[in-house]
């Protein structure tokens, strides 16, 4: 079984790779225990909750799962994603399968904060897309939003966490020129 | 329903939009029964504030008549979800009650009440994302506001406060804000006996400053407008009044406080200060043509007057950027600024029972009353006239 134990990834050692590979690192601190946010996240199924554009997550085995995600013009990405490394409470680390068409992995760290101060979770994540228009297109997708997916993520799973629910501003709004039209 | 919405410099308009629901577990549905226009309300009406869209509901002033509650609202006790019935008053900024910042009583830096998405605007403009406030646009959280027949309530276990029964709506509206704006204001001044407390600004959040540090236990409030409605509502209220037409405020101060300066200096002025002064023209023409945000001429004048040592409060809003900021004067003299949005749940209990026990009226700062139809008239009159309108009630 693949494990990057061994050499584990953190910000200060990644370079970025000229085959295009791009990471995005970022923390957030939650105020509840560790065990907890990693269970949350142990389950990959969770996460569909918190992420904007993935389409469905199906659960294949206890390390692995089959990720759909919405594409550049309506074309799904998917691909099958391999749990790597899971040291319970603490760090679960992921890698795409090697047929997939965005190659990715990343690992999620679960630290204690300074006293009273809640966990600190850490995340990085890093793609790497393929060549040609699609790949192009797809490099948009995954390498600028990245950040904003991340960013927009770990905001989601500290309120859900903390709060019990996913915060929403959906309320009633009047006639304005920037309204979406319904189809 | 019917509701107040904006759609673009000095244009708001009462329309029909879709009824509020719940959304989220926590979640409840007030039918308002009052609402009022805030001064900060104007700088969205003035198109001082950034990130507006056409037909944003705005308004977070005001209370009214739980008709609806969510599934999920926590607590037990004396902290009882409320129910269906229940009349309340609402804080105008939007808490979880769970995160660290409202753990430990700073409600206005909740880290949660902000969606993701819109939180991204703040962390670019402010390094962090900022907490939500009701109608007050996207950078804040895009949430409907209150001028409105009815209200979706995120997080309705942690803001609004329940009123007794024998307590008019008017008399406890203004625990939404400017109250505890005003409270918290006269707070950040570490008020000792024998502190003279200049407050400038003499609008609706000057007005409960200037109250608040006298109940706080100032020896003495002065207070600067060039209102002359607004500077005879501070003396009624107990305080010196300067009129900055009149005098040069400085120097005034300095006399008034035996050449000491005073002890504390509020802000209750914010980013569109007036007045004819050099620094303040050039801020305005800057601000015209989006070179800088906020005229800040009322806070220059503050760290100029403070005493050495003393403390500047600053309740005013600011939402951007400015120049000649008087660094010096603010290090050499050894100032100490508090400021931010207000701790609005924090203070809401203990103000609801000042008024209460008859320790303030504050029903005093009402000075115009209108259905919630002539809202539009309502934003047009406080505008245009800010010697005579003080605060404007709307009804649904």
């Amino acid at each position: 079984m693949p494990t990057d134990t061994d050499a584990p990834i953190t910000p200060a050692n990644l370079v970025k790779q000229p085959g295009g590979q791009t990471y995005v690192s970022r923390a957030i601190t939650i105020d509840r225990p560790r065990e907890e946010l990693y269970a949350f996240w142990r389950n990959p199924k969770n996460l569909q909750r918190l992420m904007d554009n993935v389409e469905r997550i199906d659960v294949i085995d206890e390390r692995r799962s089959h990720w759909v995600v919405k594409g550049p013009a309506g074309a799904d990405i998917e691909w099958d994603s391999l749990i790597v490394e899971d040291q319970p409470g603490r760090r679960i680390a992921w890698q795409a399968d090697e047929g997939a068409q965005v190659a990715n992995r990343g690992w999620v760290e679960f630290r204690d904060g300074p006293p009273g101060r809640g966990t600190e979770v850490h995340a990085l994540i890093e793609y790497d897309a393929p060549g040609g228009v699609l790949g192009r297109l797809i490099a948009k997708l995954f390498q600028r939003e990245p950040n904003t997916q991340t960013r927009r993520e770990l905001r989601r799973f500290k309120q859900l966490m903390e709060t019990g629910e996913i915060t929403t501003s959906e309320g009633p709004r009047g006639a304005g020129r920037h309204e979406k039209k319904e189809a | 329903m019917r509701a107040l919405t904006w759609h673009g410099k000095h244009d708001v308009r009462v329309e029909t939009v879709d009824d509020p629901k719940i959304v989220n577990p926590r979640d409840l549905i007030l039918k308002v029964t009052a609402t009022a226009i805030c001064g900060s309300d104007l700088h969205i009406y003035d198109s001082f504030i950034p990130s507006m869209m056409a037909g944003d509901v705005l308004g977070h002033e005001f209370m009214g008549e739980v008709v609806e509650v969510g599934p999920g609202l926590r607590g037990e006790g004396d902290n009882a979800p409320l129910r269906v019935g229940d009349r309340v008053v609402v804080p105008f900024n939007i808490a979880c009650g769970a995160c660290r910042p409202c753990k430990t009583g700073q409600f206005s830096g909740c880290d949660n009440s902000n969606p993701a998405d819109k939180g991204d605007i703040s962390e670019v403009a402010y390094g962090h994302a900022v907490s939500g406030i009701f109608g007050y646009s996207h950078m804040t959280g895009g949430y409907a506001g209150g001028q409105a027949e009815y209200v979706r309530v995120p997080y309705g276990d942690v803001g609004p406060v329940k009123v007794p029964d024998g307590l008019t709506d008017e008399q406890v509206l203004f625990l939404s804000d400017i109250f505890p704006t005003g409270w918290m204001a006269a707070e950040n001044c570490g008020i000792e006996p024998g502190d003279t407390v200049a407050v400038w600004g003499c609008g609706p959040v000057g007005q409960f400053a200037i109250r608040s540090a006298l109940l706080q236990g100032a020896a003495k409030v002065i207070a600067i407008d060039h209102h002359a409605n607004r500077l005879a509502l501070a003396k009624a209220a107990g305080a010196e009044v300067l009129n900055y037409h009149e005098v040069k405020v400085r120097e005034a101060l300095m006399e008034l406080t035996g050449g000491r300066g005073p002890d504390s200096c509020i802000d209750a002025v914010g980013m569109e200060a007036h007045g004819f002064s050099p620094d303040n023209i050039a801020d305005a023409a800057k601000a015209a043509v989006r070179l800088a945000t906020d005229r800040t001429h009322a806070l220059r004048e503050v760290i100029m007057a403070c005493r050495k040592g003393g403390h500047v409060s600053v309740p005013g809003v600011y939402g951007g950027i400015t120049d000649k900021f008087p660094v010096g004067a603010f290090m050499e003299k050894g100032l100490t600024m508090k400021t931010g949005q207000t701790h609005t749940q924090k203070y809401m209990k203990q103000l609801l029972e000042m008024i209460e026990a008859g320790q303030i009226d504050p029903t005093f700062v009402i000075s115009h009353r209108l259905p919630l139809e002539e809202a539009a008239e309502g934003y047009r009159l406080f505008k245009e006239n800010q010697d005579e309108v003080t605060k404007v009630v709307l009804r649904p």
